[in-house]
């Protein structure tokens, strides 16, 4: 990250600070007759005065923009080996289809028989989610992953409401990402943490003797966030479902498998699918995402509503339903997300899914072999889509993961995720993507053997990384403690 | 090997070598073979350029309310949209980067989150704003419950007025039943307003909350005011619902008001209606209350050299830290829908955006004079309610059968009111925007008269 802004950009209200009158648009002339709104407008609902927003023009709201943007590392710029967020390439073409016309233009509650296109589109991406899950059916509603996850828990619990078999307990292995048991609790349930066995995988004995008839089901992560995966994942459905419970899976890491494997034979009642991982669309900067769920036969009836229904050749919307768990959001989804996870999924196809996998899987292993003697790998069991190293080499001399991270920006990569798993301390887990040529990923593990050398020769540099960004170490305690979070005049 | 996939055979070849192995195939042996396929039911990958007609093909099966007057809104509206926003949205810098964790490359998207509350502060007049929450109808859930969580989780009473948003309130439903809430819905008078009576009556002493839209459903401007004084009396918090962000370029937000809450939708700043989507929640609430607050926050602070920068603070109350105790258990949410808002607000500025709203509102008073002076059947169905700019308007028959009939006279004339059922008429709520022009409002007169 060696490039940075000329100059600091101040920020947009600090501009024009006289507040003269500048134009940054020109609007459509109003060849309406002009009201003046106070004759018009209660009196106590008007505004007294206009925001105090600064008129800049054109080119300084570019330039602010462009400046701001000089400021920000991007998939674009190099391998980001954020692990679990499956950060792979952004095809451009996705890009052009979502801003079609006829899509993008399209008003949510025009008459069925005007937006055939739209629902074909919520209809074709449903059966190819399908196909690559081998389960049953499909809500494309969810918002992103955590919200995929909540309408999951919300199906499961309805379903069970239905059986007379309401239940209040959620099981989440200690591995898992913390959207789970915020769901889980989000959605009324008491969740109980599943202690991993020692391969980092579900202890058997462990789920044998918290599997109660308390239990609604277990939020499973297939691979987990170890980058493993769960190889007696039949043997936990079939336990799970004996005693009456059902199998949440959470799909943020399906980049691991798909073309290869379906969660349908591996007993999933419900996996949310996070578009903006396995599918390509972008992350924007956090979101918006896109987080279908596809469910098992038990669950069909318990999708949210409205659902595309396909009548021959024509296409309508079922409004209300009342074993439906009901509406997550408004609408149908973040439709112009699933535009871009279709393009990518007819480009790729049966074929190109599989070689995605095959290759994420193969960088994943390849990383792991080239850094297995500088960094410590906490669980040898088999690496699929990303790799987990911790800082316990590194800490003798007092050089920790986020000291490696903050050193990696200096050497132009965006850092690997070191929030969680929980049961790994000093986390450095790294999930490649197969977008990038092998070249890059020389380049990255060159970075880390690097910097692993300079913790043993000169901890005080790598502690007081970075040096080479566009801000240095950024102080988020004292941001927590003097909270500034919006701009004032004085 | 796809353009997509950084490997050839002859790189993948290579690196199995240095793995010491023969095939891919044995990196998956932790996986079951009872669960694996050779082959997914479905074709292999197409080109690009067939993708893109497959796909140009589905958008050209729509009738676009680009290439006809339309007039459709119910909380989804057509605004300008200066060719900057588009532009500045496509730089990778910005959309192929994640959430800002690491804040030392991540000053851009930051910096855009803090001018984004700011921004949404000064019109809703509130405090405080979060960074951005799915869209209007869950942003109205989380405002719920963060009532909720304000009052402590004593009262579990919710009361809405029936003139927020019926999606909205149909969205509330699927969560308030799993946290236990109890919703009430308060009809509105016989003028399409909510009154501070019925409000306090429903409220009770046992509530957490009052919410209400305003511009209302029925596009009708809520007595605020009396709203948030029916809230206090009851002690419990007020929370405005916004679905249409340009009317703040001429009312002011509940904060002026004395809301405890402004959330809704801002689709309005710049977002494509996008057949629903994305569009962009927002939130805002008082200083006192922040740390309920759900979501995403920016905050100010300094580098280690005192240099002013940028990061996400308050991390305490989400879910990668608390986990089951978060306040919500979003993650990703509409980042770059909020860099959208913000480059729109920022373009059209303050003297824009009160040029914008008073053009909107224009244009509707026109439409609305217009259908006062026809003879037959079309009425505005609460004349002397004061709207923004977007009424309801009855005709011969129900609001289905006119959307349809008008359409088939090439004009989208609007939204049937009961779509979602509602104690008002049915008819069409009329959306009018600064994008529709005379000759737009000639069409629909004309195509009304053919049918009345």
């Amino acid at each position: 990250m060696k490039r940075r802004a000329i100059r600091d950009e101040a920020l947009f209200f600090e501009r024009n600070p006289e507040r003269l009158r500048r134009q940054g648009f020109q609007l459509p002339p109003l060849d309406a007759p002009a009201v003046d709104p106070a004759t018009i407008l209660p009196q106590n609902a008007l505004r007294s005065e206009l925001p105090d927003y600064p008129d800049l023009t054109e080119m300084e709201i570019v330039q602010h923009f462009h400046r701001l943007s000089q400021l920000n590392y991007a998939v674009d710029e190099g391998l980001y080996p954020l692990g679990s967020c499956t950060m792979k390439y952004n095809p451009r073409i996705n890009e052009q289809t979502a801003r079609l016309v006829g899509l993008a233009a399209a008003h949510p509650l025009q008459p069925v028989e005007q937006v055939q296109g739209c629902l074909r589109l919520i209809w074709e991406l449903e059966q190819a989610l399908i196909a690559i899950t081998g389960m049953a059916g499909v809500t494309l509603q969810p918002a992103a992953g955590a919200h995929g996850e909540l309408a999951g828990i919300l199906m499961i619990r309805k379903a069970l409401e239905a059986r007379g078999d309401a239940r209040d307990v959620v099981l989440v292995p200690d591995s898992a990402h913390g959207t789970n048991p915020a769901t889980a609790a989000f959605a009324g349930y008491e969740t109980i943490e599943l202690a991993s066995g020692d391969d980092g995988t579900v202890d058997l004995e462990e789920l044998d003797r918290l599997m109660t008839d308390r239990v609604a089901g277990i939020m499973l992560t297939v691979p987990n966030t170890l980058g493993v995966f769960e190889h007696r994942i039949v043997e936990i459905s079939k336990l799970v479902h004996d005693r009456g419970g059902l199998i949440y899976m959470d799909g943020a890491n399906l980049n691991a498998f798909a073309g290869r494997a379906l969660p349908g034979l591996m007993g999933a009642d419900a996996m949310h699918i996070n578009l903006h991982k396995t599918f390509s669309t972008p992350h924007g900067g956090g979101g918006p995402g896109a987080g279908p769920v596809v469910v098992s036969e038990a669950l069909v009836p318990h999708l949210p509503v409205p659902r595309v229904v396909k009548a021959g050749e024509r296409f309508t919307l079922v409004e209300d339903d009342a074993a439906s768990i009901g509406a997550m959001r408004g609408f149908y989804g973040n439709f112009l997300i699933l535009v871009r996870a279709l393009t990518y999924i007819r480009s790729l196809g049966s074929d190109g899914l599989r070689q995605m996998s095959d290759v994420a899987v193969l960088y994943a292993n390849l990383i792991r072999r080239r850094l297995a003697n500088a960094y410590h790998l906490p669980y040898d069991s088999p690496t699929l889509h990303e790799v987990v190293f911790d800082d316990t080499r590194q800490t003798a001399n007092d050089v920790h993961n986020t000291d490696i991270a903050k050193r990696l920006l200096d050497y132009g990569f965006h850092p690997p995720t070191m929030s969680f798993p929980l049961i790994v301390h000093g986390a450095l887990m790294i999930e490649p993507t197969e977008s990038v040529s092998p070249d890059e990923i020389d380049i990255f593990c060159d970075a880390m053997l690097a910097i692993a050398k300079e913790a043993g020769e000169n901890p005080e540099f790598v502690r007081t990384a970075p040096h080479d960004t566009p801000v240095s170490r950024v102080d988020e305690v004292r941001a927590a403690r003097k909270l500034k979070v919006r701009w004032t005049a004085d | 090997m796809h353009p997509w996939i950084g490997a050839g055979d002859e790189d993948r070849q290579r690196i199995l070598g240095e793995l010491g192995l023969d095939s891919v195939d044995e990196l998956f042996s932790s996986i079951p073979a009872e669960v694996c396929v050779d082959r997914l039911p479905m074709d292999d990958g197409r080109d690009e350029n067939a993708v893109r007609s497959e796909l140009q093909s589905m958008a050209l099966a729509n009738l676009s309310p680009e290439c006809v007057p339309s007039f459709l809104g119910a909380g989804v509206y057509r605004h300008v949209q200066p060719s900057v926003v588009d532009a500045v949205l496509s730089r990778a810098e910005f959309f192929t980067s994640y959430t800002p964790y690491q804040p030392e490359i991540s000053q851009g998207t930051l910096q855009v989150i803090f001018e984004f509350q700011t921004l949404i502060c000064q019109l809703t007049g509130m405090e405080v704003s979060n960074a951005s929450l799915y869209d209007g109808a869950t942003a109205l859930v989380e405002a719920v419950l963060f009532a909720h969580r304000v009052k402590r989780g004593r009262f579990d009473r919710v009361v809405l007025a029936e003139t927020l948003h019926p999606m909205y309130r149909k969205v509330l439903a699927t969560y308030a039943d799993p946290a236990g809430l109890e919703v009430v819905v308060v009809p509105p008078g016989d003028d399409g307003r909510v009154t501070a009576d019925a409000l306090r009556e429903a409220a009770g002493e046992s509530s957490c909350c009052i919410a209400v839209q305003s511009p209302n459903f029925l596009g009708i401007i809520e007595d605020l005011p009396a709203v948030a004084e029916a809230a206090r009396e009851s002690a419990t918090l007020a929370v405005q619902v916004v679905t249409e962000g340009v009317s703040l370029g001429l009312l002011s937000g509940g904060g002026a008001h004395g809301f405890d809450v402004v959330c809704g939708e801002a689709q309005s700043f710049g977002l494509a209606p996008g057949y629903g989507g994305p569009h962009l929640g927002f939130f805002a609430c008082r200083a006192k209350d922040i740390r309920q607050m759900p979501g995403r926050l920016a905050g100010e602070t300094i580098d280690s050299t005192g240099q002013r920068a940028f990061c996400l603070t308050l991390s305490t109350r989400e879910q990668h830290i608390r986990r089951a105790k978060a306040t919500s258990n979003i993650c990703t949410n509409q980042g770059l829908m909020a860099l959208a808002a913000t480059i729109w607000l920022e373009a059209i500025g303050g003297h824009g955006l009160r040029e914008l709203a008073t053009s909107c509102l224009s244009r509707t008073e026109e439409l609305k004079r217009r259908i006062n002076e026809m003879n037959g059947s079309w009425k505005l169905a609460y004349p002397t309610a004061p709207t923004f700019d977007e009424f309801l308007l009855t005709g011969p028959g129900s609001g289905d059968e006119l959307a349809r009939r008008l359409a088939a006279e090439g004009v989208l004339a609007g939204v049937a009111a009961h779509r979602w059922g509602g104690s008002w008429p049915d008819g069409l709520l009329v959306a009018v925007t600064e994008k529709n022009t005379t000759a737009d409002t000639e069409a629909l007169i004309a195509a009304m008269e053919k049918l009345s």
